[in-house]
């Protein structure tokens, strides 16, 4: 513990200090009138270094890359006004996803708060929606144990975005410097451990089923619980799907892995999710992109055991047989323990091999297939390829929309914290900013982001950062001139009405890179696809543009259309 | 749909009332009254809420409630035996004719007339809300000039209790 007496720092100086006390390497932000003084107290010591974004929203989600790839806690620092605002849709992003992350922003000085002063917003208010707390810091004295409390709460618990406002005179004034080295809350008191007779119930469920099935989502990434998750159906040898937020937990080259579910999920894990008798959720929320309509999912009967550390998860859209609330490493640590001292009964055998034999014959559907020998390039052929380059080790971001399925679908994700994706709140521009991040914390890795031509005009301007920076990542640029999803919407539920889906007046990509001072490569033929993935992977030190000109009529499949069944799904052979 | 009565113990602090009231917009629950003051703890804050919901709702209104930060403690208080309370103002016209009348009726529900002018009374009624009801539809209605009432208070019969 750091304990300076009788020696009076600013609060600034408080600022920097804690964040130095927790270990933070960096903290991305973007300076203004409100944290002058913050930024003062940065400038004065290396210990935590700053990275200066183009644009708010970066800083947040670069922070939120940061944080998903390197089980640490994001930093940003904005400043009051439109810096909060700007920042608001990265902090809504890692509040959907629950990335644990501390937020600082400036505010005006307390003796202007209400007053409507210049760059002033209620950031507490404008922000309580889409964090898992906030606080406006008062009193100088507070700074360091509201910061001590931020850190605490965004990685407890079910994690999340925490926001400390400070105004501007409170990070003036001065006090004497104690960084508390715990905090406790009366009113905050997560679980850890399940309730021992809910897991005796659950072991006996899973070894009775006949058809079982296990589905996890993001929590087992958060709560880093992949090694237990893959003992754990290798123990049972029972087929295993993933949310898209839980990618990588379990891994996908393996065969007890059916791929993702859901809207875009594959047709075995679907049909195995509808027609499963025992199903182990496991850090998963049953949300409308997974299970559809959920009085559709409750035709088929079937038992559930749902294993989550946020009570309000279970029982929310599905009614769940077996809750168990705990953090998943320690639940499923649990039901191992048990799941070895209980022999498989010896007619066990016999019904898992005909669910299986169930399963692969949906599997052979081969639900994923396209056109291999088209003359365009197919999307899905150059996410084939980038995951054959980089030899399935990439951490690959992406945005939102067509592209993100198909690297969902076609990168084989077998780590954890490989996926890094904006799930929940479907962030188009979150990409390139989040990749920058990863890259920060992953010095040396192979970081590639999958955008789309429209998403990537979103956060565009952060190729500036990746040039101060010298980030490496490779952008994939899948450009088929359309906002393909919402094209692909507009096909088959809009009478092919493209409204405003149309791209037009694009930039020049490879010219825009090279602007910005990075390397631009332009890929229009599928026999270029591989060669050019091998030379942009092989330049470690730049950033590679590449814009692949995709074919603009693809769709992603199968598809469960909006408020259908997770069984309804379309496939490409139906049209 | 059923009527639910939940008391919320909680951190006495700037902001959290509009942490609940922000839980029940965002979530579209309903929110027939909220009550809230301090305790005889000043850091504690204790607050009333009645909404109402099918059982699904209701549940996830608790575990929401308990989710947000400085939240304590939550209870449905409806689950078992309770009282509740609530306190109107009322002021109706009491002119000479009016006068014995009003007075008799304030009498009957238990009331007390708190403040008189030439022509009104003030009444001060407590007790359920029903009770509260039934003395509106008693009066005249052209007789009824202004109300405000609390909303429902409510606390657990018996050993009962909502501590920190």
């Amino acid at each position: 513990m750091d304990r300076i007496k009788g020696v009076e720092v600013t609060g600034a100086e408080v600022v920097v200090r804690c964040l130095q006390e927790e270990g933070v390497e960096y903290v991305f932000g973007y300076p203004g009138g409100a944290v002058l003084f913050i930024y003062d107290a940065l400038f004065n010591q290396d210990k935590v270094r700053h990275v200066l974004v183009r644009h708010e929203q970066g800083a947040a989600h670069a922070a939120d890359g940061y944080s998903r790839s390197s089980k640490k806690v994001g930093v940003c620092l904005v400043t009051s006004g439109p810096g909060v605002t700007n920042a608001v849709t990265g902090i809504a992003t890692a509040y959907m996803d629950s990335i644990p992350m501390v937020i600082i922003t400036g505010q005006v000085p307390t003796h202007a708060i209400g007053l409507d002063a210049f760059q002033e917003v209620d950031t507490v208010g404008i922000t309580r929606p889409c964090v898992k707390h906030n606080f406006l810091v008062k009193n100088v004295n507070d700074i360091a144990v509201t910061l001590k409390k931020a850190f605490y709460l965004a990685q407890t618990g079910r994690p999340g975005p925490v926001l400390v406002d400070i105004p501007k005179d409170v990070s003036a004034e001065t006090c004497e410097y104690h960084y508390p080295e715990t905090v406790s809350m009366r009113s905050y008191n997560p679980v850890r451990k399940g309730h021992a007779g809910q897991v005796k119930k659950a072991v006996k469920l899973l070894l009775d089923a006949k058809q079982p099935m296990i589905y996890t989502g993001g929590g087992v990434i958060l709560s880093d619980a992949a090694p237990q998750l893959a003992e754990l159906v290798r123990l049972l040898g029972y087929p295993c799907t993933s949310t898209l937020m839980g990618l990588g937990a379990y891994p996908a080259t393996d065969p007890l892995f059916l791929g993702m579910l859901g809207m875009h999920g594959t047709y075995e894990a679907n049909m195995a999710m509808q027609h499963c008798d025992v199903l182990l959720a496991i850090g998963a929320r049953f949300d409308d992109r997974v299970i559809g309509n959920p009085a559709h999912f409750a035709q088929n009967p079937r038992k559930i055991i749902h294993i989550d550390i946020d009570p309000s998860s279970i029982s929310k859209r599905v009614r769940v047989d077996v809750p168990i609330v705990g953090q998943v490493p320690d639940v499923l640590g649990d039901l191992l323990k048990q799941l070895r001292q209980n022999a498989q009964p010896a007619d066990a055998a016999t019904p898992l091999k005909a669910w299986w034999a169930q399963i692969e014959r949906w599997r052979a559907k081969d639900c994923l297939h396209y056109d291999r020998d088209s003359k365009i390039i197919k999307p899905q052929f150059v996410i084939e390829k980038l995951y054959e380059v980089t030899g399935g080790d990439a951490f690959v971001t992406s945005d939102v929309g067509q592209h993100q399925m198909w690297a969902a679908q076609f990168y084989k994700f077998d780590q954890p914290r490989r996926w890094i994706n904006s799930g929940g709140l479907g962030t188009m521009g979150f990409g390139l900013p989040a990749a920058m991040g990863v890259q920060l914390a992953n010095a040396g890795a192979t970081v590639a982001c999958v955008t789309g031509e429209s998403s990537i005009q979103m956060c565009l301007q952060e190729l500036s950062t990746c040039k101060q920076y010298r980030l490496p990542i490779k952008v994939i640029n899948l450009n088929n001139k359309y906002m393909g999803m919402v094209r692909q919407w507009q096909e088959f539920f809009h009478g092919n009405r493209y409204a405003e889906s149309y791209m037009d007046a694009l930039p020049d990509f490879v010219k825009l890179a090279e602007g910005y001072g990075h390397r631009g490569m332009l890929v229009d033929k599928p026999e270029d696809v591989e060669p050019a993935l091998r030379d942009a992977f092989k330049r470690k030190d730049e950033l590679v543009f590449l814009d692949f000109i995709t074919d603009q009529t693809e769709n992603v499949f199968p598809m469960v259309p909006g408020g259908k069944g997770i069984s309804e799904m379309i496939l490409a052979e139906d049209l | 749909m059923s009527r639910h009565i939940i008391s919320v113990l909680l951190e006495n602090e700037a902001g959290a009332l509009s942490r609940v009231a922000g839980l029940f917009s965002a979530r579209a629950y309903n929110i027939e009254s909220l009550t809230v003051a301090p305790t005889e703890d000043a850091s504690l804050s204790r607050m009333t809420i009645v909404t109402s919901g099918s059982e699904d709702v209701v549940e996830q209104i608790t575990k929401q409630l308990n989710k947000l930060v400085e939240v304590v403690k939550v209870v449905d208080l409806s689950e078992a035996e309770h009282i509740e309370r609530e306190l109107m103002l009322i002021k109706v016209r009491a002119g000479a004719k009016e006068r014995e009348d009003m007075k008799r009726m304030t009498d009957i529900f238990r009331g007390r007339v708190i403040d008189v002018s030439e022509n009104t009374y003030t009444i001060e009624l407590t007790g359920d809300g029903r009770k509260l009801d039934a003395f509106i539809q008693a009066l005249d209605q052209g007789a009824i000039v202004e109300t405000v009432r609390t909303g429902a208070s409510g606390i657990g019969r018996g050993n009962r209790v909502l501590r920190a």
